[in-house]
This record gives C-alpha cells, sequence and structure tokens, in this order.
C-alpha cells in the first residue's frame, strides 16, 4: 500500500495550536486528527475528554454508524479508535484494500512486532487504525491513552451496575421487613434479624431471602 | 474426569450450526470438551481474538483464515482449517427496483447467472448513459465469498465490480434496513439475512450462492497452527463432535429441534421457521412468496462438505490476486494449500468414501473454463489486463 503523497505536504502545513504543545510528552503531535467511533456517549465522551487533556485539538466522535466509511473519507482523519462491541469494525476492514475509492490507505495500529499492543487494546475492548506510512511512535501515546481509558470506563461501569444492584437489594429488604414486621407484629430489628438468621441457616442471599418473601407477599395478597 | 476448556467464537449465522448443535446437544460433554461458545459482532474482532489466544477456535470466513495465514491485510498469525463448518449458504439479493431493471434488460430467463449478468451490464451502461450515480452492493469483509461470488458473477457479464459498480462492507445484519433505505441496490450475505429481506418485502433473491458456485468454500472452523501443535488430542475430538453434531443438522428427524436450538437469543436468535427452511434449502425469493428450492443450498457436512480441500484454499487465493488483494507467488499459494489440512480431519473421523460426481476443479463455477489450481496466474494476468481496458 503507498500513502498519496500529496496528502503528507497537506498536514505539514497544519500547525499545532499555541500555548498547548509545550506541555506535552516529545512523543506527541497534537495536529493528528483523531476520530472516535463509539455508539456509546459516555465512554465516547471519557476518551474525547482523555485526548483533549493530553493536548490533541482535532478529536471527532461518530456516534452514528450509518453510511460511516463516507463520513470517515469527508473528516479524513489520521488515527481511527472504534470500539469492539461495534459491528462497523468490519467496514473499516475495507479501507485496508488497494481501491480506486479509497483516498488514504489505512492500517491497522500494529504491526508482527506488536502483539503486546493488540493484546492490550482488544482486552480493554478497543482497536485502532492509522493512515499507513504515519510513523507508530507518533500514535503510540494515543492508542496507551485509549486502552487506559476504555479500561477506566469498564471499571466505571462494573461500580455503577453494582451500586445499582446493592440499591435495588436495599429497597427488597426494606420492603421484605416492613411485611414481617406486619405479618408477625414484630419490631424492624427483630424483622431484620429473622431474614438474617434465614439467610445463614439456608446458605442463600439477603436478598434472595427478602425477595422470596416479597414475592410470597405478592402471591397471598 | 476434568474437562478440557475451550473459548470458541463465532458470528451468528446458520452456518454456525454444527458448532452450536455440538455443543447444546452435548456432544461437545460427551467428548471430555466444556466450551465456551462466544457470539461475536464482526469478523475482525474473531480473527484478532482467535489470532492473540482469546479464543481456541473459531467459526471464521475461510478467506479471512487463508489471509491470517499469509499476513494479507493484517498481521500474518498462521491458522489452519480442519474441519469446514459449511459450504454455501450465501444469495446475491436485489432491491425491486434493480430487479424489475434488470428484468426489463434480460434477454431470457433471470434465473440463469449468465442471463443476469449480462442484463447487469446493460442497466449499468443505461445509468452510466443518463450520467446516474453507480450502483452499490454490499458485502459482509473484503475476504469473503461474499465478495468473491458477487465479482465473479459481474465480470462474467462484463461487469467491472472497481469501476463499473461500488462495492461496500456491511455487517450482516444491516444490510436488510440498508437495502430499504436505498443505500444499497443489492448484496450478497449469508442466511438468513436474504429471507428477511424477502420476508419484509424490499428484496428479491436473484440467485443462490450455488448458482454461481457449486460448491463454494464458505465457514472454515479455524485454529492457530501453533495451538494444533500440542492439543492434536483435543482436535480430534472437537471435530468427532463436530462431526457428530452436522449429522444431527442434515436429519430430517431433527429440524425442528436444530431449527428450535439455533433460534435462541445467545446463538443465531432469529424465528425457527426461517432457519428451518435455510437449512431444508427452501426458499422464498419473492415478495409475494413465490419459494425456491435448492438441495446445495446450503452444506454442513454433507456430501463431503467438511473435509477441507486445498484446491478450495487454492481458488480463494486465485481471487485475492484476481482482484488485487495480494501479489501473485508461489510461494503464497502453496502456503495457503497448506493451511486446508484433509489430514486432521481424516485423523480424526477417518477416511471416507468420497461421494460420486462432485465438481473436479472443486467449486464448479457457473460459466468460464475450470478452476486450474496449477495456472491461476495465467488467468489472474488475463483478468487484470481486461480491467484494464475497459
Amino acid at each position: 500500500m503507498v500513502a498519496n503523497p500529496n496528502w503528507r505536504q497537506q498536514k505539514a502545513t497544519t500547525q499545532p495550536a499555541p500555548g498547548r504543545s509545550a506541555s506535552v510528552s516529545s512523543h506527541m503531535d497534537p495536529a493528528l486528527k483523531i476520530v472516535i467511533v463509539d455508539e456509546n456517549p459516555l465512554r465516547a465522551a471519557i476518551l474525547a475528554d482523555g485526548l483533549a487533556e493530553a493536548g490533541y485539538i482535532h478529536v471527532i466522535r461518530i456516534e452514528e454508524t450509518a453510511s460511516l466509511l463516507s463520513r470517515i473519507y469527508s473528516l479524513d482523519p489520521d488515527v481511527i479508535l472504534i470500539d469492539l462491541e461495534n459491528p462497523s469494525r468490519d467496514v473499516l476492514a475495507q479501507m485496508f484494500q488497494v481501491s480506486r475509492a479509497v483516498k488514504r490507505p489505512v492500517a491497522m495500529f500494529v504491526d508482527q512486532s506488536d502483539t503486546a499492543a493488540i493484546e492490550a487494546a482488544v482486552d480493554a475492548g478497543v482497536s485502532a487504525y492509522i493512515v499507513d506510512g504515519l510513523k507508530k511512535e507518533r500514535v503510540k501515546s494515543i492508542l496507551d491513552l485509549c486502552v487506559s481509558r476504555f479500561n477506566a470506563f469498564a471499571r466505571l461501569q462494573e461500580e455503577l451496575d453494582r451500586t445499582r444492584t446493592e440499591l435495588t437489594e436495599r429497597k427488597v429488604i426494606e420492603r421484605a421487613k416492613g411485611i414481617l414486621m406486619k405479618v408477625k407484629n414484630i419490631s424492624e430489628a427483630d424483622a431484620y434479624e429473622l431474614l438474617r438468621k434465614t439467610a445463614m441457616n439456608e446458605n442463600k442471599k439477603l436478598g434472595d431471602v427478602a425477595q422470596s418473601v416479597v414475592t410470597a407477599a405478592g402471591l397471598l395478597k | 474426569m476434568t474437562k478440557d476448556r475451550l473459548r470458541i467464537g463465532f458470528i451468528p449465522l446458520v452456518d454456525a450450526a454444527a458448532l452450536i448443535v455440538a455443543v447444546d446437544k452435548g456432544f461437545a460433554d460427551q467428548e471430555g470438551l466444556s466450551i465456551d461458545l462466544v457470539r461475536e459482532v464482526s469478523w475482525s474482532n474473531v480473527r484478532d481474538k482467535l489470532n492473540i489466544g482469546l479464543f481456541d477456535a473459531a467459526h471464521l470466513l475461510a478467506p479471512v483464515a487463508i489471509a491470517s495465514s499469509l499476513g494479507v491485510g493484517h498481521i500474518k498469525v498462521p491458522l489452519v482449517t480442519p474441519f469446514m463448518l459449511g459450504l454455501n449458504g450465501n444469495a446475491i439479493t436485489v432491491s425491486p427496483r434493480l430487479y424489475a431493471a434488470l428484468a426489463r434488460a434480460a434477454d431470457g430467463d433471470l434465473g440463469d447467472p449468465c442471463t443476469s449478468a449480462k442484463a447487469l451490464a446493460r442497466v449499468v451502461a443505461e445509468q452510466r448513459r443518463r450520467r446516474v450515480e453507480p450502483l452499490v452492493f454490499g458485502m459482509t469483509f473484503p475476504f469473503s465469498t461474499h465478495n468473491y461470488q458477487l465479482r465473479f458473477w459481474m465480470a462474467a457479464g462484463g461487469v467491472d465490480p472497481d469501476e463499473d459498480v461500488r462495492l461496500v462492507v456491511l455487517p450482516p445484519p444491516y444490510m436488510v434496513e440498508s437495502l430499504a433505505s436505498a443505500q444499497v441496490d443489492g448484496f450478497c450475505v449469508g442466511a438468513p439475512w436474504n429471507s428477511v429481506a424477502v420476508d419484509l418485502g424490499v428484496g428479491h433473491i436473484l440467485h443462490f450462492g450455488c448458482d454461481v458456485l457449486a460448491r463454494a468454500p464458505e465457514k472454515a472452523l479455524a485454529v492457530r497452527a501453533a495451538w494444533v501443535a500440542d492439543h492434536d488430542d483435543q482436535l480430534r475430538r472437537l471435530l468427532r463432535a463436530l462431526d457428530r453434531a452436522a449429522a444431527v443438522v442434515n436429519d430430517p428427524a431433527h429440524l425442528d429441534e436444530v431449527s428450535a436450538l439455533l433460534a435462541a437469543p445467545e446463538r443465531v436468535g432469529v424465528v425457527p421457521e426461517l432457519l428451518r427452511a435455510t437449512l431444508e434449502g427452501r426458499l422464498r425469493v419473492t415478495p409475494n412468496g413465490s419459494a425456491r428450492e435448492a438441495k446445495n443450498y446450503m452444506l454442513i457436512g454433507r456430501d463431503d462438505a467438511a473435509r477441507p480441500q486445498p484446491i478450495h484454499a487454492a481458488w480463494l487465493y486465485a481471487q485475492m490476486v484476481r482482484w488485487g488483494q495480494t501479489t501473485p507467488s508461489a510461494e503464497l499459494l502453496a502456503a495457503a494449500k497448506a493451511s486446508f489440512r484433509p489430514e486432521l480431519y481424516d485423523a480424526a473421523l477417518g477416511a471416507r468414501k468420497k461421494p460420486a460426481r462432485l465438481p473436479e476443479d472443486g467449486v464448479g463455477a457457473f460459466t468460464g473454463e475450470a478452476f486450474d489450481p496449477d495456472n491461476i496466474f495465467g488467468r489472474a494476468a488475463l483478468s487484470a489486463l481486461k480491467r484494464h481496458h475497459h
């Protein structure tokens, strides 16, 4: 695959924003145009913020994947980041093809020696494509940032799910306590103790016992 | 006995049937294998996860397995194919509008791919005269039989797939929607998506894949070459489970059961009736209801379909060369052929009697001379020349 020489000249005229480049590492290139393809708006925002903080000034998000390829061609990015839950990843495979329809050939951001990089990316759930001919060192920091932000998002999601489950569980326990207090005419502390003991004796989770009390009460209504 | 755990990736398509049945009917279990089937959303994901070892094996487009072995279009990871999960199963579907245009332009029966390809050439020429945007066709992946079948068919009618029309990659679940919204005029995709388009009234099935090629090497069970070396026993057991499953898939007495298994949301996830019709090769081809039956619409295990054939690998490599995806090289051709491993199949399942009357060149194309794996560069060079004269 041969990079279009005209494109290289165009790139050389793009200047980084003044004042930002001094604070960033020598390997980063704030002029690179980065496209993020992610249907999850929260994760895309987290990644875009990370890239902005690192000094990248041309970051564009595509959330809608209809006619993805033509949108990418019109944006003409240097780097494309896409999440692995996106079926449109296969659409990007077309950009590897030598074809008259393609303005700039694109390569996956890995080469034979980069097994660790591809493993880290796939593990985090993201994939990166760069314009062929672009030096890998210039985009290494982008992929690293991307992997760490995707991992951070996964942890956040996990925490959110756990909190949500805990909240639902707490609500169910409250309802079960209320039912026991009313039916057995006992105090709140005793109702809780009864649930806890039953859970221990039956080797079940407190939330599960509470749920069966609520279900049973519903049936007996 | 502790079971060996295997993680196997698949794409929700009917030709994952042997894999799904082997797991869900307990055949793998009986071979001492505990298999996690992981449903994926893209071929790129399946390939990458197999390549880096997150999967032990995968339901993979046969040309992707070869491209990966050759390092074409992506990093080179040698994969081998010890078992074909399916031959055929694709169809070319066009919008009612393009179907009508083809019918007007055809001199003869549109069901004949020679006639339809020539009709396509006339429609393309007419559109160009009227300065209308070129027709757009969807296919599933650059390295796919879908891509090669479309191109083979078009080229036979004198249509240059790179110049005269636009071929675009679309994930199978988006095909029908894209046809309905006129973003594409036609597509080549596997089951069940052609039937879905017909049932919704947005597409006509123009050809079954088997009209273009009698036996197209469609989906491989692919494993890493490095994995085979130290898992030969596990592989043998896996192939035995798949072989048993393929027999069940082909048994009319089990059709309902198999369709129900495949219909599960975490498997293929479409209605059982559609799956049943696909497995029987009995598909509605027009929205107003006429159906067509083809015994070879999809071959899972029967008629020697599961035994990988090096000539199929050669044919796929020849298509890569023909359409400029890679360069002609005796070395690459040999590597492609060597990645299809009938001896691994035989080692697990024993040598079997071959059915009579299979196409001698492996593929049985509807037109042109028989495929000759010893002379692919001459043909490819000729095709390239023809494209430049266009």
